[in-house]
């Protein structure tokens, strides 16, 4: 049988209140949001915090929103919540795609956005999706905010910039016109963490929507001129990405033509920028295979969504230009 | 094995203070002093008696543990009992209404979808759930649905055939006129509680 060992608990009731926990507490506490990380580390002993603060009844962190021409999302969003939402799936695709094939249904309806980043498992989904889309996270501290950026989030396996006294407490992305992005995984079975996965984001010269009449199945081949790349993100989990980016992949792509030549170019820089390690879901040079096949894959089809609708999942409306 | 917690759990109960809970577990209000580090699955099966849910793989992974925590299915064995606190908490043991079994449970006897049982509680709580917001689900929606729990005896051929017979059921239910209050479907089921 496995418990967590002996521990305080404190429920918080704001922000500021979980803040100041936090202070009075100490470096031994630790935020409890869905636990479904934090739990089981604690039944395995691989984490012994003293003093829990949760902060499951912060509904101010529970939210999806767009604002100031950003997609936010509150760190207590349950996965469950941003996989249904239309809004975050009509911006940025790539969320949803990746939501799907994260855990299994019953774990998405509890464990959440905030939770799942902070854990900083080496092989997090979100963490791709998010250097994919070059986002924002803000963390709170007593002193107000400050934002960091996605790729600067995480300083190493299961660590993070977010300092003992601060709480995560939004994710932001900015919605710019031209985009599409999307998420393909290599799992070994249903519910499980990624053999390796990779999100794309493509921003594409003069907004993407200039072909309005383009047919889903003509992109989905990707033989065909798919314009000029303004930006790109490419965000890799579970292959020992740095930042869980390829940084020079991206470099590459931003002024090339869209086109199978210059995916296959950017597969090739990526996969050559991961350190995968052996271990029990696959060889290192399988998950290097997967880093270069799965980031042609992906931005594949977040160009056919860029072309055809704008950024957003198929059957989405137009992106909010604003 | 299921015998040694209580034990522990009265010998931690001296050395350390426990917590005040207060939750609703299938309608009915239930506060008891635990420790934070409870697991709400051993809280419903020890302190409350309630051993229709079952403790599974501990992990996460099984799902025989699957309760409803407020209106979502949650793996119990991953969920403090504390943070259940001031929430409402639905079990397999509220699925029968009135001696009358929930459409899920006949489907489950009709269409033999259980062999040992262990899984059937957690299985049956999120099919519950399903047809609550999805009264028509494919197979394949089905098997989506349940893809974070495990069955080791049936293949789950008979799983899904089951929550399709339920689903079939409620349909034929509802076409067949509308009946009062009290009647089983998807429309009156976990409201009110």
């Amino acid at each position: 049988m496995q418990v967590p060992a002996y521990v305080e608990y404190e429920k918080a009731t704001s922000v500021a209140h979980a803040l100041a926990l936090l202070d009075r507490f100490g470096p031994e506490a630790r935020i409890l949001a869905g636990g479904h990380s934090l739990i089981p580390m604690m039944k395995l002993r691989l984490a012994q915090p003293e003093t829990l603060i949760d902060i499951n009844g912060l509904s101010e962190l529970s939210y999806i929103t767009v604002t100031a021409g950003e997609l936010r999302i509150g760190a207590l969003t349950r996965h469950a919540q941003l996989l249904d939402s239309g809004e975050a799936a009509r911006h940025f695709a790539v969320l949803h795609d990746a939501e799907l094939v994260i855990a299994d249904p019953v774990v998405r309806n509890w464990g959440t956005v905030g939770g799942s980043l902070c854990q900083a498992d080496p092989s997090e989904d979100l963490s791709a999706a998010f250097a994919a889309l070059k986002a924002t996270m803000v963390i709170a501290h007593p002193g107000g905010t400050r934002t960091v950026p996605a790729r600067d989030f995480y300083t190493g396996p299961y660590e993070t910039v977010v300092a003992p006294g601060e709480i995560l407490t939004e994710i932001r992305i900015t919605i710019r016109p031209g985009g599409g992005s999307a998420y393909e995984k290599v799992g070994r079975r249903a519910g499980d963490w990624p053999v390796g996965a990779v999100g794309s984001a493509l921003w594409l010269d003069g907004g993407g929507l200039d072909c309005g009449g383009a047919d889903r199945g003509g992109a989905d081949r990707g033989g065909l001129d798919g314009g000029i790349i303004a930006d790109a993100g490419i965000g890799l989990t579970a292959v020992g990405a740095p930042h869980f980016a390829a940084a020079g992949a991206e470099e590459f792509l931003r002024g090339a033509p869209a086109t199978e030549e210059s995916f296959a170019r950017a597969g090739e820089l990526a996969a050559a920028s991961c350190q995968p390690v052996s271990d029990q879901r696959g060889p290192a040079d399988y998950k290097r295979h997967l880093a270069c096949e799965l980031t042609i894959r992906s931005l594949r089809r977040a160009l056919a969504r860029a072309r055809t609708h704008g950024g957003g999942a198929p059957g989405g409306a137009p992106q909010d230009e604003g | 094995m299921a015998g040694a917690r209580p034990a522990a759990h009265r010998r931690m109960k001296a050395e350390h203070d426990d917590m005040q809970i207060t939750m609703t577990v299938n309608g009915v209000s239930h506060t008891r002093d635990v420790e934070a580090r409870l697991l709400l699955i051993h809280f419903l099966r020890d302190d409350l008696g309630l051993t229709g849910s079952h403790w599974g793989c501990d992990t996460s992974n099984c799902g025989a543990c699957v309760v409803w925590l407020d209106e979502t299915p949650v793996k119990s064995c991953t969920v403090l009992a504390a943070m259940a606190d001031g929430r409402r908490v639905r079990t397999v043991e509220d699925l029968a209404l009135g001696g009358r079994l929930d459409p899920v449970q006949q489907g489950f006897a009709e269409c033999h979808g259980l062999q040992c049982g262990f899984c059937t509680p957690g299985m049956m709580m999120t099919a519950r759930w399903l047809l609550d917001h999805h009264p028509d689900p494919s197979a394949e929606e089905i098997r989506e649905a349940l893809s974070g729990q495990l069955c080791r005896c049936t293949g789950y051929e008979n799983i899904v055939r089951s929550v399709r017979w339920a689903s079939e059921h409620e349909a034929r239910e509802l076409r067949a006129g509308q009946h009062g209050p009290g009647e089983h479907g998807a429309v009156q089921h976990g409201e009110g509680r």
